[in-house]
């Protein structure tokens, strides 16, 4: 961990870690604001504005109309004068819809104006599955804002990594995609990793962009993980603490990617195992394979496993969804093959 | 006029959604216990209920025949049933099952039956276009048939639904936009997000012949729908129908609505069904028993729904990688 404070006893869940973080950098700094779906009285579909509207009122926490083009488009416009908005995707899988302003105005202004417009906003967004949302409201993607350059990338697995990040991407000078993945929220209606709920400083920190953490030291293999799939690959960790020493890497941030904490880990323990929820095909998995084939193809003693989405949509129905989901048994089955 | 008979059936039709949506409801909290979690039970994932919402379905869909089609929102039962969609292949669908409309990979915003030519999507508005396309094969392929976009009045804030608009009025498509203004798109009141009060005029804005329906009353949305669908199949291009209705439940099942403040009351207070019930009744159309027998019927109906859902096999896990493609 990169902690420089201590965490402290007082334990948070990551919804109110994100809106906690959030509303430090507004008391700090007027030129922050947030926009979204349903953001005010609300508090967000995910708890991720909670308590924002009554401190700060209608005009620094604004519920817009379903009108994403618009309203991502005018974050973006407002950064470019100066503000720092976070806007709200209620839902990544919503990009669809919006994408043109994401990835072709807030990802690319910067380098086309030769450097002389910064665009310093966060597009916060909630992503993931596990409960039956179906196809169009349950995947992951942040391989697909990844591989548009111009954009951070950042998805936290716990509250204290979650108000960190959040703190810096709201101070960062470039456009950060904070995608928060429903399950890490802590919600009380939604079942939940007891690690969704931890240690998180009343003051304000910065958990840096771009670097991952060793959530878990090992010597035998190493498991790439991000987002939900942490406390997953946690899970199993500790399980089997004595048999085998699992080495389970955090990313934290897909962009940048922190690729030397990656292959300094996997020169250690020559195995790897990638978990990752985003679709298997064209994405991180891939990305952190090239890597290390890139860098020095004999650091792997044996061929990788990626436990990741196959490249199906994401299905209804529990039994398929489970099929297709990361889980602690395949993160299991795959450390045993790479160990075997 | 509607007549009678019609009248008694709209009745009938409206009572039976709402028994469907009232099961769904019961059935669907029966199993979130103790700890309540969206992911659990035997129907899980979100669950967005048309109640109050009865009125367009059943008026609307008086007006269609099987080959024509209905694009629906993230709230698409009341739709579905009046439309004709098989009660329980749409429940099994509903309950994740292999007997499902979409063997269980679609759930409850993903509804597809190509019999009826009814679909639906949890993407705001984004079956707008769609519907437009279906217009646009059926001139193509030279038949009366007519396609519908039902979307919220939060949708017509978006964009795909002005460029369907647009589209279908340029072409002059067989096309029937309703927007369900159920003054809530979930906790954002429709006067905080357009201040157009009178959300037919961007029908008129796009060209097209354009109306706003007050009073959630079925035999208005019949007539307003009936003139729409008419003008459509006669080849008179796409009419806009803004209809006035009421959300008397949560956005999705577990909103606990804070935001609705007082107006939840009065919300239930609308609901359209018992004042219709009333109607026919002072009308001499129906009687207490026969009133009492329909709602009996729809509960019998729906519980065979229901029944039949859950004594359908799950499908098998390895389904989940089939039907990638064709
Ligand atoms: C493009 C897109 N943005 C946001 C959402 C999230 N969302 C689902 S339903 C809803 C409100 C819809 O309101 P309205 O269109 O009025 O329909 P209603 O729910 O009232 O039937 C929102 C914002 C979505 N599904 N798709
Ligand atoms: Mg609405």
């Amino acid at each position: 961990m990169t902690a420089t404070i201590d965490a402290g006893t007082r334990r948070v869940t990551t919804a109110k870690a994100i809106s906690e973080g959030i509303a430090q950098e507004m008391r700090a700094n007027p030129d922050v604001f947030v926009m979204g779906e349903d953001v005010g009285p609300y508090g967000g579909i995910f708890g991720s504005t909670g308590g924002l509207f009554e401190e700060f009122g209608s005009t620094r926490i604004i519920d817009t109309p379903i009108s994403e083009t618009g309203f991502i488009g005018a974050g973006i416009g407002a950064a470019v004068e100066g503000m720092r908005p976070v806007v709200e995707l209620m839902f990544v899988d919503f990009f669809g819809v919006c994408f043109d302003q994401i990835y072709n105005h807030m990802a690319k202004i910067h380098y086309e104006s030769g450097g002389n417009v910064k665009v310093p906003m966060v597009l916060m967004t909630a992503v993931g599955g596990g409960y039956s949302d179906a196809a169009q409201h349950s995947q992951c993607l942040w391989a697909t804002f990844a591989h548009m350059p111009g954009m951070k990338v950042v998805a936290p697995s716990n509250p204290y990594d979650a108000k960190g990040l959040m703190i810096s991407a709201i101070r960062d000078d470039n456009p950060v995609v904070f995608m928060f993945h429903k399950g890490v929220m802590g919600l009380p209606w939604m079942a939940k990793n007891p690690r969704s709920i931890g240690p998180v400083p009343e003051e304000e920190y910065t958990v840096p962009i771009g670097k991952a953490a060793i959530a878990h030291e090992g010597s035998d293999v190493t498991v790439v993980s991000l987002s939900i799939s942490v406390q997953h690959c946690l899970d199993v960790a500790e399980e089997l603490e004595g048999t085998t020493s699992v080495e389970v890497i955090d990313l934290r941030s897909v962009v940048p990617l922190d690729r030397e904490t990656i292959l300094a880990s996997v020169a250690k323990t020559g195995k790897l195992v990638i978990v990752d929820e985003d679709y298997k095909s064209f994405g991180l998995s891939g990305e952190i394979v090239a890597t290390i084939a890139d860098k020095d193809p004999s650091l792997l003693k044996a061929p990788v496993e990626r436990v990741c989405y196959p490249d199906v949509p994401v299905p209804y129905a529990r039994v398929l969804e489970y099929e297709a989901l990361p889980t602690r048994d395949k993160i299991k089955a795959a450390i045993a093959k790479v160990t075997a | 006029m509607v007549d009678n008979d019609t009248r008694v059936d709209f009745y009938r039709q409206m009572v039976r959604i709402r028994a469907y949506e009232a099961a769904l409801q019961a059935n669907y909290h029966a199993d979130k216990t103790p700890q309540w979690d969206i992911g659990a039970g035997l129907i899980p994932g979100e669950m967005h209920l048309a109640a109050g919402q009865e009125p367009v379905a059943v008026g609307l869909c008086a007006n269609l025949v099987k080959d024509d089609a209905i694009t629906g929102p993230h709230r698409p039962h009341h739709l579905a049933l009046a439309k004709g969609v098989d009660i329980n292949k749409m429940t099994a669908e509903i309950y994740g099952r292999d007997t499902g409309l979409c063997h269980g990979k679609g759930g409850h915003m993903h509804l597809f039956d190509p019999e009826q030519h009814f679909s639906c999507s949890g993407i705001i508005a984004e079956g707008m276009p769609v519907a437009v396309g279906q217009a646009l094969a059926f001139s193509r392929k030279g038949t009366d048939n007519v396609a519908v976009a039902v979307a919220g009045e939060g949708a017509a804030n978006q964009g795909a639904f002005h460029e369907a608009l647009n589209l279908a009025a340029m072409w002059k498509l067989p096309v029937v936009f309703i927007i369900e203004d159920n003054d809530w798109a979930i906790s954002v009141a429709r006067d905080t997000a357009t201040p157009i009060k009178d959300g037919s005029l961007r029908g008129t804005a796009y060209g097209m012949p354009s109306q706003r329906v007050e009073g959630n009353d079925v035999e208005m949305i019949y007539e307003a729908c009936k003139t729409a669908v008419e003008r459509a199949r006669a080849g008179g291009g796409p009419t806009l129908l803004e209809i006035h209705t009421v959300r008397m439940w949560g956005h999705f099942e577990g909103d606990a609505q804070a935001y609705r403040g007082d107006e939840l009351n009065e919300a239930n207070e609308r609901d359209p069904i018992p004042a219709y019930e009333k109607r026919l009744l002072s009308a001499g159309l129906l009687t207490e028993d026969q009133a009492a027998q329909i709602k009996a019927e729809a509960e019998a109906e729906v519980q065979a729904a229901i029944d039949f859902a859950t004594s359908s096999p799950e499908p098998k896990p390895s389904d989940a990688y089939l039907h990638v493609f064709a």
